[in-house]
């Protein structure tokens, strides 16, 4: 190269290139090294368990299919995959629903400074103590809670939502609402602003132009917004035990119940290994729908 | 003009009331932490500092915390440094397999927590770390060092490359480089690492909860009261789990905000 901006080294002597390998281990091993030791292997481990027999309550190394047959076969399983499903993926989609106006509103309507304070507020609930927050909306929606104090002077209520699906799926908006919100507004945020112009300019009516200039050319960040959205709730252990009250069971609490009282770690581990398909499943699928024929067409 | 002022309004208005949903939860915990009244409900029942006292005398929350601080404090020196290493390989190599290398590194905040707690459990198990607290650390920095590495890769994403190359031709070894010119470049987002990776060890509770056995760490004892009844004392300690992830978090971001404006500066 001959171009007086880019600066070359000169060529290195062979120790100096043995020293060089060992800077670029330093610093490139220790982080491969603890994920495959303690995640990848772990996980693998998981895989392997699957396989193991339980002989009077000893953990035994097998190569049995039985924990699968078992498993996949049982009703209790296939009823809260079922029901699993289903509830990530409605929160997905009502998650996605009631974050899009107030995204829109802090992408479109909001003054910068006040878009950067919120989406600086909106980053703290993810690091804060979810089980605390799950409990305070245990209590906001207990009989005799906040909920039906205000609405009881208006004539309603009372409403009952806990120990039931519709709780699970109040503790699922809680747990996946500030991320989907912060992606949304982000993903609109990159939105060009001279599209919507040119939209307006060409006599398209608001509405129209978001679901016709705004959501296709935010569609990518949308998609992974509800798509993280389905995976928290998937595999959401909290919600569905303490506002669902684990009636019925989902699949974490499949797993929870088989680890902590059944002592079967083979079954736990097959439920488990179902979970992380069926996300890899889900997420491929997500993916190909967010980068799929039509964002190619634009 | 005044349709769409009013449609303006509806839209703020909205967006409010889903941030009202979105932090309800911690403010009534906060507030509700100093009611007198034994059950949380309206109205109010004077203030009291008696659930704060409750706590501070109960042993198996103070081990808890003493628990949760250790794994914090160790969890976020290990994660950031291996965060920060793996942001600095990223940023300076290309090799056969970096995909690989990167996702290895970044991929476990998306494994549902409850599917990393079985395989930890069962794992550490085998090795003899489960019920350890270096066992939930272990857990832990593979769960926060993700966040680590985000935080220091963006930071790098502003160092231009030739700064190091012209360090390097000036006779300045790697060594000399890294510590002389990237760690202290990188040195804000270091430091939201070490917070937000801290935060994230605190407040995480289901791998803890899996691996902890009898070393109980806040969230799990948390957790473990959640199972009895309505109790004010939940809301005690969840003021002050607040009151610390959100301290952390928020140093964290103001670290990240200045260096950013910094850097915009400098451009």
């Amino acid at each position: 190269m001959s171009d007086a901006t880019s600066i070359q080294t000169p060529p290195p002597s062979a120790s100096a290139k043995a020293s060089r390998l060992r800077f670029a281990a330093f610093w490139g091993l220790p982080p491969l090294l603890w994920q495959l030791a303690f995640f990848v292997v772990p996980l693998g481990f998981l895989v392997a368990m699957t396989f193991w027999s339980v002989k009077s309550f000893r953990l035994t190394p097998d190569a049995t299919l039985a924990n699968w047959i078992f498993i996949l076969n049982a009703g209790f399983f296939r009823n809260a995959y079922i029901y699993t499903f289903w509830l990530a993926g409605l929160t997905a989609l009502l998650a996605s629903l009631i974050a899009f106006p107030a995204s829109y509103a802090m992408a479109f309507l909001l003054k910068p400074a006040t878009r950067r304070f919120l989406v600086f507020m909106l980053v703290v609930p993810f690091f804060t103590s979810y089980p605390v927050r799950i409990y305070s909306t245990q209590i906001f929606f207990s009989p005799q809670g906040i909920i039906n104090a205000v609405i009881a002077p208006l004539g309603l209520g009372p409403i009952s939502v806990l120990n039931s699906p519709a709780g699970t799926v109040v503790g699922y908006l809680v747990l996946t609402l500030p991320l989907v919100v912060l992606l949304q507004t982000f993903a609109l945020g990159n939105v060009p602003r001279t599209l919507i112009e040119a939209a307006h300019n060409l006599g398209c009516g608001r509405l129209r132009t978001i679901l016709t200039v705004i959501v296709p050319s935010a569609r990518v960040g949308l998609i992974v917004a509800a798509t993280f959205a389905f995976v928290l709730a998937f595999g959401d252990y909290v919600a569905p035990v303490y506002l669902g009250g684990s009636k019925p069971p989902t699949l974490s609490i499949l797993i929870a119940d088989q680890v902590k009282s059944g002592n079967n770690w083979p079954r736990a581990s097959v439920v488990a290994v179902v979970m992380i398909v069926t996300l890899i499943i889900v997420m491929t699928a997500m993916l190909a729908l967010a980068y799929g024929r039509k964002g190619a067409r634009r | 003009m005044n349709a769409s002022t009013s449609r303006r309004a509806l839209l703020v208005l909205y967006t409010a009331l889903v941030f009202v949903f979105i932090f309800a939860p911690i403010v009534s915990t906060v507030v509700f932490s100093f009611n007198a009244d034994r059950f949380p409900s309206l109205p109010w029942g004077g203030f009291s500092l008696q659930w704060y006292e409750a706590i501070f005398a109960d042993a198996s929350i103070q081990r808890g915390l003493a628990n949760s601080l250790i794994v914090a404090v160790a969890t976020s020196a290990i994660a950031t440094f291996l965060g920060f290493a793996a942001a600095y390989v990223d940023y300076r190599y290309r090799f056969f397999g970096k995909m690989a290398y990167i996702s290895i590194v970044a991929l476990p905040p998306t494994v549902p927590v409850v599917i990393l707690g079985v395989a930890m459990l069962t794992f550490e198990g085998r090795i003899g770390l489960s019920g350890t607290l270096t066992g939930i650390t272990v857990g832990h920095v593979v769960l926060a060092a993700p966040f680590a590495m985000a935080l220091v890769r963006m930071r790098l994403a502003d160092l231009d490359p030739d700064i190091e190359r012209a360090a390097w031709n000036l006779g300045a070894t790697p060594w000399a480089t890294i510590t002389g010119v990237v760690i202290p470049f990188c040195l804000p987002a270091i430091f939201a690492s070490v917070f937000l990776t801290a935060a994230v060890s605190f407040d995480e509770f289901m791998i803890a909860w899996f691996v902890s056995g009898v070393n109980e760490t806040l969230p799990v004892r948390v957790l473990a009261m959640l199972q009895g009844q309505v109790s004010p004392r939940i809301n005690a300690i969840g003021a002050l789990v607040f009151a610390v992830s959100m301290t952390l978090v928020v140093a964290a971001q103001m670290l990240l905000g200045r260096g950013g404006r910094r850097n915009a500066k400098e451009a």
